[in-house]
């Protein structure tokens, strides 16, 4: 019964939804506001819909009701519960049910919390927000029903992918989809001052906080994903340049793009058809990204279980959002006027450098992601594009982005002056120089750029420091009064000196585990040893020993360093004899200096696993856990500035010119 | 000139959307490797024994004329998922009498010679292909890779990397037995 009530909910929702497309629209072109009015309660009833749905899903997943052709094809009976919460969403069906609930979580929440925007506004950004969801709501009913029943039901489930078993799996997902999704609102918001005509400092104050929000958890879901690469697939990479990757990296890029043109519309009013293209072009890349993973047309290791008919479903829906959106940019965008006026040497101009590089880079990623398709489709030649070709493309376009960065927040608005600037940070780029000097002397054999990317790193991690003890005078004047100007500092900027510095220090961590990782993959038998790094691992052996849904072998090691005893790893092998898989279980010795991770490969060959042989991965990965606290650091800035107090009550600020004119909120 | 400008964007989508478009034919399938060489005639290359190793070397010549399909397995000592083909391999032979060959890629003969005394000898011939050039003409990607050529020295199949676990294994046997078939269809 509960999944024909979640069937039931989904279609209410579509109901409402294609009411929320058509009504408030109106209501905002002819001034009705009781129209206008009524997105309110559409959006919360969609939410409840689909929550609704979403909740029987979960429950079928939960009571294991192999009735549920989903549940049965991605649960098992004996998997361990997270994991069967987990299952809702893990499937093509499943998490694109996740997906819709997000993207009424976000209409919901401009509808119940966005009561600083113009109503007028407002009723149109969530009849746009509806034609999203009417879209995939539709899509996910006609083709892809998640509760569609089996019969006669089987005795139990087909499990879940093994690999997919794993904590931080579990919530990559939500995180990455709330970030994906939450670009939606921003592109409805881009939609509706398109169709209103008008679009100034105030419009990228509302956006702000739904940018930030979205920009935050894909930022953790991406960092998340990686994560769980590096330890779950052992190979003890965490970034692999694969189509799927890349996809949930673009819009991050463009989306770190927009936050700061936006800024700029905020507060010079400038950039304004800039921003508009950028918010309409990041939810474009997020849906891209959908389409690429679902429709199979790309190789990939991650993959959903492809339907071209899928594919060409959303290839529409595509057409229609992009397509549509960006005619309407075409149409209107030309009549947008500019605003205010810079110098080359301003803090304009520094963003508008971050925003080519960035935009650069995104079309370089794209352009690398699909160029396989390009080829093939011109001259039916097979390639594959991999890490050499984005490594040799992006990492140039994002260095001067970094030096940059350190530059930029010293620059005042209009014009800036260069000298001053330098004045402060001679001191800053002499001991960049030095730690990258430094490190050439402690490590050497690592590559020129290297060297350089360090330099670079230390350079942005200190010009961000310097920025902010500037702001609050630290040093000039006595501690107690320093303390006190940092709390009257605006939240944002702290934010934005912990996200910069957090950049510093992932950005450490991919130099480090790049450049200096060491790796070692050998054959072993009980005691061989293997050096790596300054440990001296031992094999001792390998046992057996059952978990709740598998058979592993578990390897014993035992690290050492200079003869005294460090740690002992237990890298697992396991077998899900129900899914017909196997995964690795690194084990991992993790210390901010860096980490010594080992995986256990297949036995060398079948008779040698009798006589005790493996294949050993083993690998020293330097400063890999900057990237984790690095990315940590991001998302804890992006939320500072969310929590700022001027977003949440939009009051004017002096410095923006055209405050919004005063509109009752309701 | 501003109005070209926001037009852009609109254009290139729309190049984008006709990639894709044609992207989802449902007969593509862009996991497949192709090789040149499937259906055709295996490529001419002639190598020498590996010094005393018991077996001859291996020719063009040997995979013609022959009543069943022959496997021609590319391996190296240096090549660590060789090993554990290797088993499997010699399963195959001793169990399902393959007929199976071997290119013995870029590998020093001591090396070599060490290696199959430790682990056996499945392979009825193995040529020494020291300087990689048989391995061009067969247009190897990496080792171990292993092709299924027909009696008249067409190449029905290729398999890249090791055959090994149950996926693998039935893959390879399947493509095998069609193989078979197909040999006794023609002769």
């Amino acid at each position: 019964m509960f999944p024909e009530i979640g069937q039931f909910a989904l279609a209410l929702a579509l109901g409402t939804a294609l009411v929320q497309s058509v009504l408030p629209m109106l209501g905002a072109a002819r001034g009705n506001s009781l129209w206008m009015r009524s997105a309110r309660s559409s959006s919360i009833a969609q939410l409840v819909f689909i929550g609704i749905a979403f909740a029987a899903l979960m429950r079928s997943f939960v009571v294991s009701d192999f009735t549920v052709r989903n549940v049965y094809e991605n649960s098992h009976s004996l998997k361990p519960m997270l994991f069967k919460i987990a299952g809702t969403w893990g499937s093509h069906e499943g998490s694109l049910l996740l997906w819709v609930l997000i993207l009424a979580a976000f209409g919901a929440g401009v509808a119940l919390f966005g009561s600083n925007i113009p109503v007028a506004l407002k009723a149109r950004t969530l009849s746009v927000q509806a034609w999203i969801s009417t879209g995939f709501l539709s899509f996910l009913l006609l083709t892809s029903n998640p509760f569609e029943r089996v019969f006669p039901p089987p005795l139990d489930g087909n499990d879940l992918n093994p690999l997919l078993q794993d904590v931080g799996l579990a919530m990559h997902p939500p995180l990455l989809y709330f970030g994906y999704v939450g670009f939606s609102i921003v592109f409805s918001f881009a939609v509706a001052a398109l169709i209103e005509g008008r679009i100034d400092a105030a419009w990228a104050r509302w956006v702000r906080p739904w940018t930030l929000a979205a920009w935050m958890s894909l930022t953790a879901g991406i960092a998340l994903g990686s994560w769980w690469a590096y330890y779950e697939l052992g190979w003890g990479g965490w970034w692999f340049w694969d189509p799927v990757e890349n996809v949930s990296f673009m819009p991050w890029l463009l989306g770190t793009a927009l936050l700061h043109s936006a800024i700029v519309t905020e507060k010079r009013d400038a950039f304004k058809s800039w921003t508009i293209l950028l918010a309409i072009l990041t939810f474009s890349l997020s849906l891209l990204g959908t389409f690429i993973v679902r429709s199979g047309l790309l190789t990939s290791v991650h993959a959903f279980a492809v339907d071209p008919e899928r594919g060409l479903y959303i290839l529409g829906l595509l057409g229609v959002s992009i397509g549509g959106s960006l005619t309407l940019y075409a149409w209107r965008a030309p009549a947008m006027e500019g605003g205010g006026l810079f110098t080359p040497v301003s803090r304009e101009a520094g963003l508008l450098i971050n925003n080519l590089l960035l935009t650069t880079a995104t079309g370089t990623v794209l352009f690398g992601t699909l160029y396989p398709l390009f080829t093939e489709a011109l001259s039916g030649d097979k390639v594959s594009v991999g890490p050499p070709f984005f490594n040799a493309t992006f990492i140039p376009m994002m260095l001067p982005l970094v030096v940059m960065m350190g530059i930029g927040p010293f620059l005042s608005w209009k014009r800036a002056d260069l000298k001053g600037v330098f004045q402060r940070l001679r001191f800053i780029a002499v001991l960049a120089g030095l730690a990258g000097l430094a490190t050439w002397y402690v490590a050497r054999g690592g590559p020129a750029l290297a060297y350089l990317s360090v330099a670079i790193a230390v350079w942005l991690l200190l010009a961000t420091m310097r920025e902010w003890a500037v702001r609050i005078k630290l040093l000039d004047v006595p501690l107690t009064e320093a303390i006190r100007r940092a709390r009257n500092l605006p939240r944002a900027a702290h934010g934005m000196t912990l996200a910069h510095a957090g950049l510093a220090i992932a950005m450490l961590g991919f130099i480090g585990s790049s450049a200096w990782k060491s790796e070692e993959i050998v054959f072993v038998q009980p005691g061989s040893v293997i050096e790596i790094a300054d440990f001296d691992v031992r094999f001792d052996d390998v046992e057996r020993v059952r978990g709740p849904n598998y058979i592993a072998d578990r390897g014993t090691l035992t690290v050492s360093r200079e003869g005294e005893f460090v740690t002992t790893l237990y890298p697992e092998r396991r077998s899900y004899p129900v899914a017909q898989s196997t995964t690795t279980e690194s084990a991992i010795r993790s210390t901010l200096a860096g980490d010594l991770y080992a995986s256990l490969a297949e036995p060398a060959s079948e008779t040698a696993a009798e006589q005790g042989a493996w294949t050993l991965r083993i690998l020293y990965e330097p400063l890999v856990n900057f990237i984790w606290i690095g990315s940590a650091m991001l998302v804890l800035g992006g939320g500072l500035s969310l929590s700022d107090r001027r977003l949440r009550v939009g009051a004017p600020r002096r410095a923006s010119r055209s405050t919004p004119v005063a509109t009752p909120a309701e | 000139m501003k109005r070209a400008i926001a037009t852009l964007p609109i254009l290139i989508a729309l190049v984008f959307g006709a990639f894709f478009l044609w992207g989802l034919n449902p007969d593509r399938d862009p996991n497949a490797i192709p090789s040149v060489l499937i259906s055709q005639p295996a490529p001419d290359f002639d190598l020498p024994a590996v010094e005393s190793i018991g077996v001859p070397g291996l020719s063009r010549e040997d995979l013609f004329g022959n009543s069943d399909p022959v496997v021609v397995n590319v391996f190296a000592s240096w090549c660590v998922p060789c090993r554990a083909e290797h088993a499997v391999l010699t399963r195959m032979v001793e169990r399902d009498g393959v007929r199976l060959f071997g290119i013995n890629y870029k590998d020093k003969p001591e090396d070599a010679r060490a290696w199959l005394q430790n682990l056996g000898n499945p392979y009825e011939r193995i040529g020494s292909d020291l300087s990689g050039r048989a391995g061009i003409e067969w247009g190897i990607s990496g080792v171990p890779e292993t092709f299924i050529v027909a009696g008249d020295d067409t190449v029905l199949y290729r398999y890249v990397g090791p055959v090994v676990g149950a996926e693998a294994e039935e893959k390879f046997a399947t493509a095998l037995a069609q193989a078979r078939t197909r040999n006794g269809g023609n002769s």
